[in-house]
């Protein structure tokens, strides 16, 4: 009986002490890097080092807008591209496939989100580049000239926002569509009887009844596909270019954070402040992660509130 | 009448059409990374290591990167396992008790899942600096399990949340202590989806490249021991892609074959451990 009273509290205090470290360690890894960055944020202040656009660490210039503003163009382009069709296989794998057609592609889908992030960045340089090389930046430079954000300029090595956002947008299809569909397929059927009983076709029962009620699962898998697609590293580094310039097209190349912190840090550590500079960075897109993904949970907490109500 | 089946029409059209990109996309990688990596894989790619003129172009395979691989997944999935049973026993009511702190741990491992690897990256290498320690093959496995753990642990809360309340019930009711409970009951019943969980894992840290860049390093050699440096598979790929030589781009296209060909391996095993060892649980 002692000995069964005795391995009950040692296992629930180590349960209890393995447990606590969880938020410790959250709230760690943000301090440990902000104590890291603190060299650099007590010499410039912080808005002028988001808004500097010039990145020069010999010279004592590290101004992070081109960086960020990098991120942001391959992130979105790449959100662009793969939300509606994510949305729409999501619909398509929970409302219209036959059984027999959602068991088969689940699991393959499930699979390719497993996909290491090199693998896509290969097959971007592989084809993507080439791809954007040879034909849509050509095109683009014949037939859309005017249009503001899609003007290119003729010749391109490939290396692009267009390129990185391609892959981008297909790294996280996977990922977004497992999500969506989950949501989808937890709706009462209740429901889709309800409408469809009325006399709603498929679609309508979709578009008034299922993407109503499914509304904020399906926003808190985008948000969370974009929190995860701005962090990505290997595969944008890789079809990109790296140059380090604020992107006006598409067709221009980018340098997103997390590749400015994966080709630099490590090395040059002689230069002063370049360390505090790149740690800085990760914290920038540290926090810029954890925002999004606070505000998917608080979006799904709500709505979970919202249904119990 | 006719507007509305002309749009019901219209997007199925576009429905079935975005699955058709989807799966079609996805499918082009796979053969085009099987073609192209095929073309140069052979038996002193997976048997040796890197020789003098690797990167040139002479012969010598990618051992390296593939024990190294192994090696930090292998020691990473062990150490996040230890860390993620006890965390997702804590997240059941049994332990937490009063349920806002399983809210906070649960939270607080939402935002770990979230962080990206490059960003455990430059925290542990800044971990390996702060102990006086270098790039190594622990370096790695430590930034690796920062990585496996959250994603572990979420796939593993997720499969003991599906556990009915009264099988525990049932347990307690026949004077089982908690840890008894948990040991013989709960993770008896959930082993299928606790094996798939950290099989997923170990698929996701061997694939990883952010996070061991930093604090493994990279070497043409086997390491001897835990300090040592190691090269990675998805590293070995991304330099060789690096080098102007179209014999070394090769080696990296059969690279990538190799890492995808192990995580596909893994993942596939996951999920027939899954169906296979579901048999033993209680329906």
């Amino acid at each position: 009986m002692f000995i069964r009273a005795l391995r009950e509290r040692t296992s629930a205090s180590l349960i209890w002490l393995v447990s606590l470290t969880v938020p410790l360690l959250t709230i760690g890894v943000v301090v440990a890097l902000y104590v890291r960055s603190r060299p650099i944020l007590t010499k410039f202040p912080l808005l002028d080092l988001l808004r500097g656009t010039d990145w020069q660490p010999q010279a004592g210039l590290f101004g992070f807008k081109p960086f960020i503003i990098g991120t942001v163009w391959v992130t979105v382009l790449g959100m662009v591209l793969a939300t509606p069709i994510c949305l729409l296989t999501a619909i398509f794998l929970s409302e219209y496939a036959h059984p027999r057609v959602r068991a088969i592609l689940r699991p393959i889908i499930d699979i390719l989100a497993g996909i290491p992030s090199v693998v896509y960045g290969l097959f971007g340089v592989l084809v993507i580049v080439p791809f954007v090389a040879d034909h849509a930046s050509p095109w683009a430079a014949k037939h859309l000239t005017h249009l503001p954000w899609l003007s290119s300029p003729g010749f391109s090595t490939g290396y692009t926002v267009l390129a990185g956002g391609v892959v981008l947008g297909l790294m996280v299809i996977p990922f977004i569509v497992a999500v969506a569909d989950e949501v989808l397929h937890g709706i009462p059927a209740a429901l889709r009887e309800a409408s469809l009983s009325l006399g709603a076709t498929r679609w309508e029962t979709v578009k008034h009844v299922l993407v109503r009620a499914a509304l904020p699962g399906l926003v808190a898998a985008v948000v969370l596909g974009f929190s995860r697609a701005f962090g990505e590293t290997m595969a944008v580094l890789m079809v990109v270019g790296n140059v380090w310039e604020i992107p006006h097209s598409v067709f221009d190349p980018a340098y997103p954070l997390p590749a400015l912190i994966a080709n630099n840090y490590g090395e040059m550590m002689s230069i002063p402040l370049y360390d505090a500079a790149l740690l800085l960075a990760a914290l920038i897109l540290l926090v810029i992660v954890l925002v999004f993904n606070m505000l998917a949970q608080l979006i799904l907490v709500m709505a979970r509130k919202r249904a119990s109500a | 009448m006719t507007r509305r089946s002309v749009e019901e029409v219209i997007f199925k059209v576009l429905m079935y059409l975005a699955t058709c990109v989807v799966v079609g996309s996805l499918l082009l990688l796979l053969a085009i990374i099987t073609i192209k990596g095929a073309r140069a894989l052979d038996l002193d790619m997976i048997t040796k290591i890197p020789t003098g003129g690797y990167y040139l172009g002479k012969e010598g395979g990618v051992l390296n990167a593939i024990v190294g691989s192994l090696l930090l997944a292998l020691g990473a999935t062990v150490l996040a396992t230890l860390l993620a049973l006890p965390v997702v026993l804590f997240l059941q009511n049994d332990y937490a008790g009063r349920t806002w702190l399983a809210g906070v741990v649960r939270t607080a491992l939402d935002l770990l899942w979230g962080i990206p690897s490059i960003v455990y990256g430059a925290f542990g290498f800044s971990i390996l600096l702060f102990l006086g320690m270098r790039a190594s093959l622990l370096g790695g496995i430590i930034a690796l399990t920062l990585v496996e753990f959250p994603i572990m642990a979420r796939a593993m809360d997720e499969v003991l949340r599906m556990i009915p309340r009264e099988l525990k019930e049932a347990s307690y009711a026949i004077g089982a202590t908690r840890w008894e409970t948990m040991r013989v009951v709960v993770v008896r019943q959930a082993m299928p989806g606790l094996v798939t969980a950290v099989l997923l894992a170990f698929g996701r840290g061997i694939g990883d490249a952010a996070s061991v860049l930093f604090t493994a390093g990279y070497t043409d050699n086997l390491p001897r021991s835990l300090m040592d440096p190691v090269a990675s598979l998805p590293l070995a790929v991304f330099f060789q892609l690096g080098t102007p030589f179209p014999e070394v781009q090769a080696r990296a296209h059969a690279s990538a074959l190799i890492l995808l060909i192990i995580v596909l391996f893994v993942s596939i095993i996951a999920r027939l451990c899954g169906a296979r060892l579901s048999r033993f649980a209680v329906k």
